[in-house]
């Protein structure tokens, strides 16, 4: 989790908007997250966590500002958003920001190995033996190697996140995205998620997660960020916020969380 | 009063509620069986009924139907290879049309809605005696097979494009974004994750028009081709037994039909059986 001195943000988030026709939904927003951090986004819905998110791998085009990925710069470029050159610009970033998703999105068709190794196959140029090697070890790391030749039907919710954030691992990212992954579980399940979630922060995984889980933000956070209407309202480092806050927004907002 | 069944346990003093459970099911399968042949005897009576018509007239002539039935029954073969092969064909017109209609390049897009609306706006048998008539003034002359199977499965394409489009459409928006977010390409998200996802969904819609195929097959023999309409016609008329064999060929049509509808209802149950579902 400890960051080496004098590394360069592996994303960087410059002046965002994002408009959806009138919706004004995020309003200036700038982060920098480094290598081996763990960032938790905490808001109510429609603050504009997750358009964030998905503004930093371009599943949403940014109305303003510029996302930086691993090097890679990509400004806001709305008129021009179907252009070769760029779609192949945000590809690329894809590449190095590997998304989880609320509803976990594996490819229902496929086994479950094979949807850890489509993409780096097919995709990265992946010889097969060795995306299938890689695709085994985080597997094995999300506990479980013996759903290797199941199809994702088979699996309980829990178990097809893990797979998904395995199916992440495998492409090698430089930063995880993590939205909302277990607002869709049943509560017994949540656990099983949050601890591989855990032991990926403590080993220095670059992760930036979108999350209710508060004890989660406590327990693996190195920077807590609450947004409200499309900014950032404060921030601070591990719990802090979560223990003092100092907004009266943010007081007001964990209030209502923890009451639920 | 007596006590109720499941109070009473297992040791002799009465059934329990594993017992309950089975007398359940048992009542429930004997239900069905009788419903089942209730079904079976009613067919028997009205089908009898409709035979018993058909041999009262007095127009058939069962010497006749032992002479001619076999040349008849020989058209079989051909009228399954031409609505197979149709429908192969079809469905590879209907993702053609159906990537168009989904294409955000106006030409293609433009295309293919021309396409589905021209097929689907004229009739099949207009669309097959094109074929056969209004092609030859042009030079174009097509071996029988090849023009009855291509005017067939062109105009099916039509129909179905809509089928694969709205199959298409109807995958979830987050495979699509998975696939984005794993660094595919559209072309690589449509050929691995939407198109093989979007045959299971309609291959109970491709199911049912091939069974409309089959009897749409019986066009192809204004193109020339010897199946089993044309051979019910030609001999019917040729000895004033047109409604023997007319019939015979219904018949035949009827039970085709009936066939592949099982056998379609089989394969659906074992896909739902199998389901991958997210």
């Amino acid at each position: 989790m400890l960051t080496p001195p004098g590394a360069s943000p592996v994303v960087r988030v410059l002046d965002l908007e994002k408009f959806y026709g009138s919706n004004h939904v995020l309003r200036g927003i700038s982060l920098e997250v480094y290598p081996r951090e763990t960032i938790c986004l905490i808001g109510r819905s429609g603050s504009g966590k997750s358009t964030l998110l998905r503004c930093i791998n371009f599943l949403e085009e940014p109305t303003v500002g510029t996302i930086e990925v691993d090097g890679l710069t990509v400004a806001a470029d709305p008129l021009h958003a179907r252009n070769a050159r760029h779609r192949e610009q945000i590809r690329q970033i894809r590449l190095r920001a590997q998304m989880v998703f609320q509803e976990f999105n594996l490819f229902p068709h496929l086994k479950v190995i094979d949807n850890l190794i489509e993409a780096p196959i097919r995709v990265k140029g992946v010889p097969r033996s060795q995306a299938i090697a890689t695709a085994e070890k985080y597997l094995a790391k999300v506990g479980l190697s013996e759903k290797r030749d199941e199809y994702p039907g088979r699996l309980s919710g829990g178990q097809k996140q893990r797979v998904a954030i395995a199916r992440a691992l495998t492409m090698e990212p430089k930063v995880l995205l993590f939205d909302e992954p277990t607002s869709a579980l049943d509560p017994t399940l949540v656990g099983e998620v949050l601890k591989v979630m855990e032991e990926l922060a403590h080993e220095g995984s670059t992760m930036i997660v979108v999350t209710h889980e508060m004890a989660f933000a406590r327990e693996a956070a190195d920077r807590v960020y609450f947004i409200d209407e499309g900014v950032f309202v404060e921030a601070a480092p591990h719990a802090e916020l979560l223990d003092h806050p100092r907004d009266q927004r943010t007081r007001d907002f964990l209030a209502r969380t923890m009451r639920a | 009063m007596v006590a109720p069944l499941a109070a009473r346990g297992p040791l002799g003093l009465g059934p329990g509620p594993e017992a309950i459970v089975r007398a359940v099911a048992a009542s429930r399968r004997s239900a069905r069986l009788r419903f089942r042949l209730v079904f079976l005897a009613t067919w028997i009576v009205l089908v009898g009924g409709i035979v018993l018509l058909i041999g009262s007239t007095g127009r058939v002539d069962l010497d006749f139907l032992n002479t001619w039935t076999p040349l008849i029954l020989g058209g079989i073969p051909i009228t399954i290879a031409v609505s197979v092969t149709a429908i192969v064909f079809a469905t590879m017109f209907a993702i053609l049309g159906a990537l168009g209609r989904l294409s955000r390049v106006a030409p293609i897009y433009a295309a293919a809605t021309l396409y589905v609306s021209l097929v689907r706006g004229t009739p099949l048998i207009v669309q097959v005696f094109f074929v056969f008539s209004a092609l030859p003034e042009f030079g174009i002359v097509l071996p029988a097979f090849i023009a009855g199977t291509f005017a067939l499965s062109f105009n099916y394409g039509a129909y179905m494009t809509e089928i694969f489009r709205a199959g298409i459409q109807a995958i979830p928006r987050g495979q699509i974004e998975a696939a984005a977010s794993l660094g595919m390409t559209e072309r690589h998200t449509m050929r691995r994750i939407i198109l093989p996802q979007a045959i299971r969904i309609v291959i109970p819609a491709i199911g049912n028009e091939f069974i409309a195929m089959i009897k749409d097959s019986a066009l192809v023999s204004f193109v020339g081709l010897h199946e089993l309409f044309w051979f019910a016609r030609t001999v019917g008329t040729s000895h004033f037994q047109a409604f023997s064999t007319l019939t015979l060929a219904a018949l035949v049509y009827w039970a085709l039909t009936i066939f592949f509808s099982l056998f379609q209802e089989r394969l659906e149950k074992r896909m739902a059986a199998s389901d991958v579902r997210l």
